[in-house]
């Protein structure tokens, strides 16, 4: 799909849809909207050649809002939709984005297949370390002794998961961390998520006002990662597994070329296809 | 049986003049191999043929058998009998009892000194005795599988010269030597079998014309994929389908599109949704359990109204059930699977050759309609294969995704008489939408107003059911007061229980739905004008077909179900028995 000329330069609200977000004042998830839109300015996208695919949660929500094309897919299955529409259409701008539980928990596998295969796309996981929309369950991310969930009680016991530590493992292409405590920040690790070939992670902690009030805190928390982006994968493991979660920046970037499938006829005519059948 | 000048005729009534083979062995015996080849030649010579795989479920030994049918007339099922067994070796061969019925006028063929297993030997028919080994060994690179073809061939007249163009062409890559080991083998094997006495007259006669094809039903089910417009292909391995995703990797790449390998199957359908989504129409094949998975995508196709089909060869159920054997046990996941309403097409083809047509007409549904379509295969026609005339060029002249990039007041939901609303895709400026499984107003932006949600409800049930499906909707045929109503793979024997029926001047109606949903009351009742009594067949235990029918359907007459689960095939004597014994109640 070509486009005859790229929108002169499109300020940030223009890749707004103008459609009223659900969250609650105070969320991380406006300011991750803000940083995505900024990221989209900064690299002069026109709109209608992206796409935001999520999943199902307060984050998932984002398509709604941008002015670009969205889809809102079921529970955990951000990645797939995003899979299939990069590889059958490598011209779009791709971006999957959703919170932890449904990266992490109902769409794991997918998450690690994504690594894995490196379709060049941007996957988003706004991680606020609970279930916001089913009104404040523990997430794979959560500490083992939150005890604010019915569901729950005395907390899950069990060890979160370091989603940084499984993309690496699974293969990411590029990993890095941001906040939504720093839009202009994160923006710019968006940017370089997209401008990577492959399969890029962002994990962006975006805090939950309501139901995990103490992550108002993060903002204090987050400092930039004091190093440069490795693309060496045993200096990442060894980054990525002494982490205490909130050095921000490009932490990965890894040189695997991307997954992408030759679309290109090599048959004139399908009638060619016949003749395997022919006595 | 000998009787090929009053039979070969394909307008005379019954079943079709015909010859059953079975081809015995333990895995590894080549028996497959020496089957496809077999009928292949066969369809040199210009006969008209089937072959159907049965093996256990062992990945390798274990026993397989081959059995074919051929005729000089198009077969669509097998019969019960088979004149001729033949076994390379006797392993496991009793498994195979209920499947292969013989009787006195059958032929029994074994290796030298072998032991036929009692449960065999106890149905009748002569045994004669072939060195097929021996054989075998004196030839350098021999193999009893060569000798047991040249020996089959031999005895049902079959050339040996279209053996020897099929065996050319199979086994280039393999080299002159495995070609000239392969044709002394059944040099060997048709020689000897000339010697065996007293063989009753086997031969069919050919009819060589036009232009035959040797296909599977998996194998046209890809073609009509890519025939119907198909690029994009996502999906995971599963027995009986596979086959269908093995034909279109290597294809799709010829036309220009992919087929990704995913993680599972809440991967493929929600891969096809974003390929889909993009424009490219994408398709996956399955069988019941990965259906199982995949029904809460399905639903998303159906709600943000993005075009996919799912190819389902059924398998016997429930759970893992008998993967490699055949049954019609998915209709009702496949109607009633999905959560909400959730209006969607199934289509299910009647033959081998009808998987090309009925794939390729679901494509077109979905597309046009915007919506899921669900083809029913199973394993019966998916893993077939048989020889059918050169299939017709189809092509829908009409329909299609119908692409808007008229950007001034886009909405991607409108509510219209057709149903069927503009769609866009990426790339396309100022045509921006979110597709949604929430429910959604016009734009397409979240809402839960119960305005919103009865007329978005009704526009999804509307395109599909103001939309022509013409006669594609069943086949229909004969006349008569008595009615064979059935779908899928049973139509072959109940088609052939009805020539036998009429063979007798009986008048008997059929009628098989392909199309069956969304429902065709109006199409069918006309379809039953007359009829006083309907035999309903189908391979199923739940008679999930004859529930179907009495659920959504104003039926006149009285109603019987034959329902009979897998994994033995429903036989055309089966249902003959069932309307001579209703006629005589």
């Amino acid at each position: 799909m070509e486009t005859a000329n790229p929108c002169p330069s499109l300020k940030p609200k223009d890749y707004k849809s103008g459609t009223k977000p659900v969250w609650c004042p105070g969320c991380g998830d406006y300011s991750v909207l803000l940083a995505i839109t900024k990221a989209m300015a900064e690299m002069n996208l026109s709109p209608e050649n992206v796409a935001l695919v999520s999943g199902i949660g307060c984050s998932s929500r984002l398509p709604a809002y941008l002015n670009v094309y969205g889809f809102h897919a079921v529970h955990g299955r951000a990645l797939p939709v995003a899979t299939g529409l990069k590889v059958s259409r490598p011209d779009l701008t791709v971006l999957a984005a959703g919170g932890d539980g449904d990266g992490f928990s109902i769409g794991g596998n997918h998450f690690m297949h994504a690594c894995r295969r490196n379709v060049d796309m941007t996957y988003i996981v706004m991680d606020n370390q609970v279930y916001g929309m089913t009104k404040g369950q523990a997430s794979p991310t959560t500490d083992p002794d939150w005890d604010n969930s019915k569901l729950t009680p005395g907390g899950t016991k069990i060890n979160p998961y370091y989603p940084l530590v499984v993309a690496l493992a699974s293969g990411a292409n590029f990993i890095a961390r941001a906040s939504s405590t720093d839009p202009n920040g994160a923006a710019k690790v968006l940017v370089d998520a997209m401008r990577h070939p492959g399969f890029s992670f962002v994990h962006m902690l975006s805090p939950c006002v309501t139901f995990r009030p103490e992550q108002k805190d993060w903002k204090k928390m987050v400092r930039q990662a004091p190093v440069e982006p490795t693309t060496d994968p045993a200096v990442a493991a060894k980054r990525l597994m002494t982490d205490d979660n909130f050095f921000l920046g490009t932490l990965y970037k890894g040189d695997r070329p991307a997954y992408q499938p030759e679309l290109k006829a090599t048959v004139d005519n399908i009638s060619d296809l016949d003749k395997g059948f022919i006595l | 049986m000998n009787d090929s000048t009053s039979l070969s005729s394909t307008n005379s009534k019954g079943a079709p003049h015909s010859l059953s083979i079975a081809l015995l062995g333990s895995g590894g015996s080549g028996v497959m191999t020496a089957g496809g080849q077999l009928l292949d030649a066969a369809g040199q010579a210009g006969w008209y043929g089937m072959m159907t795989r049965s093996s256990g479920p062992q990945i390798r030994g274990g026993e397989a058998a081959a059995l074919l049918r051929l005729s000089p007339q198009p077969v669509e099922t097998h019969k019960g009998r088979f004149d001729i067994l033949l076994a390379i070796d006797w392993l496991n061969a009793d498994r195979f009892v209920g499947e292969i019925i013989l009787d006195e006028k059958s032929i029994v063929i074994g290796d030298n000194g072998g032991t036929v297993p009692e449960a065999i030997s106890n149905m009748g028919g002569r045994y004669v005795e072939l060195p097929l080994s021996e054989l075998a060994k004196s030839i350098s690179g021999g193999r009893p599988n060569m000798v047991a073809l040249g020996a089959l061939a031999q005895l049902i007249g079959l050339p040996i010269n279209a053996l020897e163009v099929v065996l050319t062409k199979s086994l280039k890559k393999k080299g002159q030597e495995a070609i000239d080991a392969s044709i002394s083998g059944i040099r060997a094997g048709a020689d000897q079998a000339s010697e065996i006495p007293d063989i009753p007259d086997l031969k069919v006669t050919p009819s060589p014309g036009r232009e035959r094809w040797s296909i599977t039903g998996n194998e046209a089910a890809g073609l009509g994929a890519i025939r119907g417009g198909v690029r994009f292909v996502a999906a995971y391995p599963i027995t009986p389908g596979t086959e269908i995703l093995e034909w279109l990797a290597p294809n799709l790449k010829k036309v220009g599109g992919v087929l990704v390998q995913a993680e599972d199957e809440l991967a493929s359908i929600n891969q096809l949704i974003g390929g889909s989504f993009g424009g490219t129409p994408s398709l996956t094949a399955t069988s019941g359990p990965g259906l199982a998975l995949m029904t809460e995508s399905i639903g998303l196709a159906v709600a943000s109204e993005t075009p996919v089909v799912v190819v389902d060869v059924m398998r016997g159920g429930p759970s893992t059930g008998i993967p490699t054997k055949s049954e019609q046990s998915d209709l009702n996941i496949a109607l009633y699977g999905l959560h909400g309403d959730a209006p969607h097409i199934v289509v299910a083809p009647m033959s081998i050759g009808d998987c090309l047509f009925t794939t390729q007409w679901a494509t077109h549904l979905a597309e046009t309609l915007q919506t899921a379509s669900i083809v029913l295969s199973d394993q019966s026609l998916g893993q077939t294969r048989a020889l059918i005339d050169k299939p017709a060029d189809i092509s829908f002249v009409s329909g299609g995704r119908s692409i808007t990039s008229k950007a001034e007041s886009f909405q991607r939901y409108a509510v219209n008489d057709s149903g069927v609303s503009p769609m866009s895709i990426p790339g396309m400026p100022g045509c921006q939408y979110t597709a949604d499984g929430l429910e959604h107003s016009p734009t397409g932006t979240p809402s839960s107003r119960a305005e919103d949600h009865i007329q978005q409800l009704n526009k999804r049930k509307r395109k599909l059911d103001l939309f022509d499906y013409g006669d594609h909707w069943a086949k229909v045929s004969g006349d008569g007061e008595t009615a064979v109503l059935t779908w899928g793979s049973s139509t072959g024997p109940v088609s052939e229980a009805i020539s036998m029926l009429e063979a007798e001047g009986k008048h008997v109606r059929l009628i098989s739905m392909r199309l069956l949903l969304p429902i065709q009351p109006e199409r069918l009742v006309a379809a039953l004008n007359g009829v006083e009594k309907i035999l309903v067949v189908e391979q199923c235990h739940g008679a999930q077909f004859y529930h179907y029918l009495r659920a959504h359907y104003d039926l006149p007459g009285q109603m019987r179900s034959m329902a009979v689960p897998g994994p033995l095939m429903i036989r055309p004597d089966d249902v003959y028995s069932e309307v001579k014994a209703w006629e005589n109640a």
